[in-house]
């Protein structure tokens, strides 16, 4: 559609800036770098709002009242088959414009926030030159027309992201979590990759508008189609998800996120926080139709995964002591909401109540997530240490990042009026209407949430102690608290947005009401894991010794992460390592080779002893010759006697 | 003169031109103007080639010519290419050419190196446009021969024992190449005028099926060993370990490309019924040669031995593309040649010009190469992305069109064996980041190597070029699938 042929560029200006930046970044200066970047993201997210703007209010809803998607271009890029074929696009429909918007959004704030956060490093250029690389992947993904223009984008920003966790790649702990993000998210993407394969093969296409279209004929050649008891379509949308779980770090492919803090902290807000790890929800909401109608059983499936990795992850947060690990399974969490949500949810008017309420929760929780990343990035600057131990009694040295981070605070708690609330209670009741087990879960994990971010919130700004700093904690300066602040407005009062009269499950508007309920459970709970942080955080007392100590087992076993890390490490390297890789090297050395050797030392071995056969000694030839002369004759005479009688 | 005839006559000229060279420029003068001849007259063949294409010429193979070679046997030098031969003549002209800038420094007697190395290049190249059998198999032997010199000479290790190796099995594996020719070409007629061109065989008499079924395997395996089938590959760890940067450039680049091309060109085309029955064999070979090279690759610790176990991994992956036997899959085998010859001569120049400076292939005895050569190093990182099928470069286009054109089997056991072979996908980003982990990341180990310096300009010049290439085919995939799709029409 012409109206939006200027999105494009929203998709060419970070590649072009990329290339830019990555080939002759090491002939600029710093700033010149790190301002390139920023104006071309600043002018996508113009771009971005206008796009959303347009598509929203300007072009609006179709004729049955509902939001139309739009083709805004596609070209065939690599034709496999003459109905399946690589094709690179733009897709507009409410789900990517909303993500457009988050994305630009996040990704401005972190390029403003870098060039104060980021000055004097070595390989500003090349920081700069990853960003846009990782906005231009993650843009793309949203905006696929195509799984499989999905499943590049999703590889791309696999990369990007394994190149900014290895920024400093002169440190091994940054080397070694850019190696296990890539190598866990890349094994879950196997089972994406053959997911595609086997819906593709059915379907005969990747294309997202026939998948997705309610009532698609292209289902009925799945028709009686079981593997192992089980109906293809069923696995091809359960490893389809598989992909989503790594991408999203639910249990049990978490174990790469906490890990890819090792990375700039910016770096971490934009993509281990605000964009990349919603993948693999964007990716179960883009294929929505399929699960809820086709396979309702692998949505439920996904409802459980969230449930129980969204609790999880809420007791691990709890007893970390890094502000940034504390974040990420704060991350791991607020993703598996989000999941649930999906998982919860119908068709149509309020029953899609739980697909509203995830997008909802995405694009609120972006917001706030990339404001406590930011703020942690400022303290971690102030203070030079991830460890809460450093910290404590911040608020006077820091004013604007403790506001925010309050703000930030109390929205993923689930205070109204902020941001949180909204989305987080709109989540809690397509969970009670739906499944108790699962609210249950995200209940008590509402109640965990607030208790823990509020013991970081204490730990880092009140808990007076008579900690002296080697030099005074000042504020950041303002290209840090800007974006800060920026974000802090956008997490206060992104939960005003009306998201029922924007994204729904088919497109069309529809009422959305705060059940008095729900909101009041979620508002009691939050407001007792915030009092309960209060009494035990605020100055330094011995209550978290004695809670510990009567917990122990359960202490232990949170703080290590329940062990999910040993778990893989031991696959990893005593399984696949030691008993597979090593044999088969050993096994090929040995016995393939060894018999290739072998033949070789036969076949030497063999004329060695024949070659004294052509010896030059006539007595030998001679009686050589008169010793078969014999066996021929004694054979003659042998064959004519039994001839004769 | 046929334009095919040249890519012959240029390398044989150009043994001429070396034998009175007496310094090393005159030398490099003569490999270097010779190498770009030679891509030069490919670019020029691409061009005529679809210039051929659009003027309506819908034959099979374009720029044919026939002379007969020896009358009684009615063996004859018949030549021409189909986009597939020009594809790999065109690879083969741009590895010569970096591996011509990698060897620039190359002692002792740099002359009959490169003497030797042109030869190889004759082999390669009348191989490729080849279109009777037992030409064919003449230039192999051409290609194959020097090889021995060239490693055992030149070599590094145990240089002597890998050469006598490599060419033993090589050698090995044509014996058998040879009675499956035989058998074909005696099946090739009742009366008795049999032939040894493909295009004749395969359009006008076409073969018994019993003859089918016992050369099938004796061809794809004698053409399967260069294509390092498993349990034939070990040759390669050895033979690439110990051959000098550019030999193993060209044989991990084109040489074992050989492979693929003549079960392409022969076992599929020729014997089409014995492959349909007679793949779930190979498949099998293949499909462990895929995981099984990838898993031996993380156990290594010598960069050359990892990526030999890489390559036969991916040339592997080839085989059984090939083996598929539908359109997309073999579009498929042939991106993956091209692409496995990019990304491995990328990867043999780089670990070569390491080589060269830290004087160890140990990854246990590198680290940190990153802050001392960041070209190299970047270079290095660009190749291994490339190898684990990064979109945008060329790993991934010819993959994706491999796993998707197999998956399309109508079978189901062609359908797991093909989710098994993707499962390499895992397992290579797994060895090549403990690689790009280990040398490239993390502290300098070596004080000593801190005084190394980055690429000079030919170094620089062999890499950009063959990163250009990766990149290129990566980001524009579509004309080469087109083009090796439009060579495929007889298969459905």
């Amino acid at each position: 559609m012409d109206t939006f042929n200027y999105s494009i560029l929203i998709l060419l200006f970070p590649a072009i800036f990329f290339i830019i930046i990555g080939l002759f970044g090491k002939y600029m200066k710093p700033i010149v770098a790190g301002t390139l970047g920023t104006i071309s993201l600043s002018v996508i997210t113009i771009l971005a709002y206008i796009t959303a703007y347009q598509y929203f209010f300007v072009v609006g809803t179709g004729a049955d009242g509902a939001y139309q998607a739009i083709n805004v271009f596609h070209f065939e890029w690599l034709r496999f088959t003459d109905t399946l074929h690589i094709d690179l696009g733009m897709y507009l429909d409410p789900i990517s414009t909303l993500m457009l918007v988050v994305i630009t959004t996040v990704s401005l704030m972190v390029h403003i926030y870098s060039l104060g956060y980021m000055k004097g490093e070595i390989g500003f250029q090349r920081y700069y030159a990853f960003l846009s690389l990782f906005s231009f992947s993650m843009l793309g993904l949203v905006v696929a027309t195509n799984i499989f223009q999905m499943y590049i984008f999703w590889e791309l920003v696999g990369v990007s992201s394994f190149l900014l966790i290895s920024f400093y790649y002169v440190k091994p702990s940054a080397v070694a979590a850019s190696k296990k993000a890539f190598i866990v998210t890349r094994f879950a993407d196997f089972f994406f990759l053959v997911g595609i394969l086997v819906l593709s093969f059915y379907t005969k296409t990747f294309d997202f508008e026939v998948l997705t279209t309610v009532g698609s004929p292209v289902f009925a050649s799945f028709a009686g189609a079981s593997f192992l008891g089980i109906s293809v379509l069923s696995w091809a949308m359960m490893l389809i998800f598989m992909g989503g779980v790594g991408k999203s770090a639910m249990m049990p492919f978490h174990i790469w996120l906490p890990d890819a803090m090792e990375g700039p902290t910016p770096a971490s807000a934009l993509i281990h926080a605000a964009t990349m790890v919603v993948a693999g929800v964007f990716l179960v909401a883009r294929l929505f139709p399929i699960y809820v109608f086709q396979t309702p059983e692998v949505l439920t499936i996904i409802g459980y995964v969230g449930g129980i990795t969204s609790i999880f992850a809420a007791v691990v947060a709890c007893t970390q002591t890094d502000i940034k690990r504390v974040l990420a399974f704060s991350t791991i969490s607020q993703i598996a909401y989000m999941i649930t949500s999906l998982g919860v949810s119908g068709w149509g008017g309020h029953e899609g109540l739980g697909y509203m309420a995830s997008m909802f929760h995405l694009f609120t929780h972006a917001f706030f997530k990339a404001l406590l990343f930011l703020g942690a990035g400022a303290i971690i600057h102030a203070v030079h240490s991830n460890e809460m131990d450093a910290m404590g009694g911040l608020k006077k040295y820091m004013p604007i990042s403790r506001w925010t981070f309050l703000i930030a605070c109390l929205a993923i708690a689930g205070i109204p009026p902020f941001s949180g609330f909204f989305s987080k209670d709109e989540i809690l009741a397509a969970a009670f209407h739906h499944d108790l087990f699962l609210f249950a879960c995200l209940f008590i994990g509402a109640g965990l949430t607030a208790f823990y971010m509020f013991r970081l919130y204490f730990r880092i700004f009140h808990y007076e102690n008579d900690k002296v700093y080697h030099h005074t904690p000042h504020e950041a300066e303002p290209s840090m608290t800007i974006p800060l602040i920026v974000l802090g407005a956008f997490s206060a009062f992104s939960g005003f947005v009306p998201f029922s009269k924007l994204i729904t499950t088919d497109g069309k508007p529809f009422e959305a009401h705060i059940d008095p309920l729900v909101a009041g459970l979620s508002i009691g709970v939050a407001v007792i894991g915030i009092a309960i942080a209060f009494v035990m955080y605020r100055k330094k007392t011995s209550i978290p010794d004695q809670i510990v100590e009567k917990i122990k087992w359960l202490y232990t076993g949170a703080y290590h992460k329940f062990y999910f890390d040993e778990l893989w490490l031991f696959v990893t390297r005593k399984i696949i390592f030691a008993r597979i890789s090593i044999p088969i090297a050993r096994f090929d050395r040995r016995f393939v080779d060894g018999f290739m050797n072998s033949l070789a030392y036969v076949t030497n071995a063999t004329s060695e002893a024949i070659k004294g056969f052509q010896s030059g000694r006539i007595q030998q030839y001679a009686f050589v010759y008169l010793l078969g002369a014999l066996i021929l004759i004694i054979g003659f005479t042998f064959s004519i006697w039994q001839l004769i009688c | 003169m046929n334009i095919l005839s040249l890519f012959v006559l240029v390398p044989t000229l150009m043994l001429l031109a070396f034998i009175p060279c007496r310094e090393i420029k005159q030398v490099r003068t003569v490999a270097l103007t010779g190498a770009l001849i030679n891509i030069v007259m490919a670019l020029a063949l691409l061009f005529l080639f679809y210039a051929e294409r659009n003027a309506g010429n819908t034959a099979e193979m374009l720029f044919t010519y026939d002379a007969v070679w020896y009358q009684s046997l009615n063996i004859h030098y018949a030549i021409g290419v189909d986009g597939i031969s020009v594809l790999m003549i065109l690879l083969t002209a741009v590895i010569v050419l970096t591996g011509t800038f990698a060897s620039w420094n190359l002692q002792p007697l740099t002359k009959d190196f490169f003497m030797w190395l042109t030869m190889l290049s004759i082999g390669v190249y009348g191989f490729f446009i080849s279109l009777d059998m037992f030409t064919m198999v003449f230039f192999y032997e051409i290609a194959l021969i020097p090889m021995y010199l060239l490693i055992g000479l030149w070599g590094t290790g145990r240089k002597e024992y890998s050469a006598m190796k490599l060419t033993l099995m090589l050698m090995g594996g044509s014996a058998f190449l040879m009675v499956g020719i035989f058998g074909i070409y005696y099946a090739t007629s009742p009366t008795g005028d049999f032939t040894f061109n493909i295009l004749e065989i395969a359009h006008n008499h076409p073969i018994d099926g019993a003859v089918q079924h016992w050369t099938f395997p004796l061809v794809f395996l004698g053409f399967g060993v260069l294509g390092a089938l498993f349990p034939f590959h070990t040759w390669s760890p050895d033979g690439h370990a110990s051959a000098p940067t550019a030999v193993s450039m060209l044989h991990a680049g084109v040489l074992m490309k050989l492979g693929g091309y003549g079960c392409f060109r022969i076992a599929m085309r020729l014997l089409p019924e014995a492959a349909t029955e007679l793949s779930w064999i190979f498949i099998i070979l293949t499909g462990i040669s895929v995981l099984y090279g990838a898993f031996g690759a993380i156990a290594q610790n010598d960069l050359k031995y990892i990526n030999a176990y890489s390559s036969v991994s991916h040339c592997g992956l080839v085989l059984f593309a090939i083996l598929m036997a539908n359109h997309t899959a073999m579009t498929g085998a042939v991106m993956q040649m091209l692409s496995h010859g990019l990304m491995t001569a990328l990867f043999f120049a780089l670990i070569g010009m390491i080589y060269g400076r830290t004087h160890t292939r140990d990854i246990r005895e590198l680290g940190g190469l990153m802050k001392i050569m960041p070209f190299l190093a970047v270079a290095y990182v660009i190749a291994g992305l490339a190898s684990l099928g990064l979109p945008g470069l060329s790993g991934f286009v010819a993959e994706m069109t491999i796993f998707v054109g197999a998956f399309q089997h109508s079978e189901l056991f062609y359908r797991i064996f093909t989710i098994i072979a993707i499962s390499s996908i895992v397992v290579t980003a797994v060895y090549i980041l403990k690689v790009v982990g280990k040398i490239l990341y993390g502290p300098v180990i070596n004080e000593h190597h801190k005084e190394l310096t980055d690429a000079v300009w030919y170094e620089k010049l062999a890499v950009i070029t063959l990163i250009a290439c990766v990149a290129g085919m990566g980001l524009f995939p579509g004309w080469i699938s087109n083009l090796i799709g439009s060579s495929l029409a007889y298969i459905h």
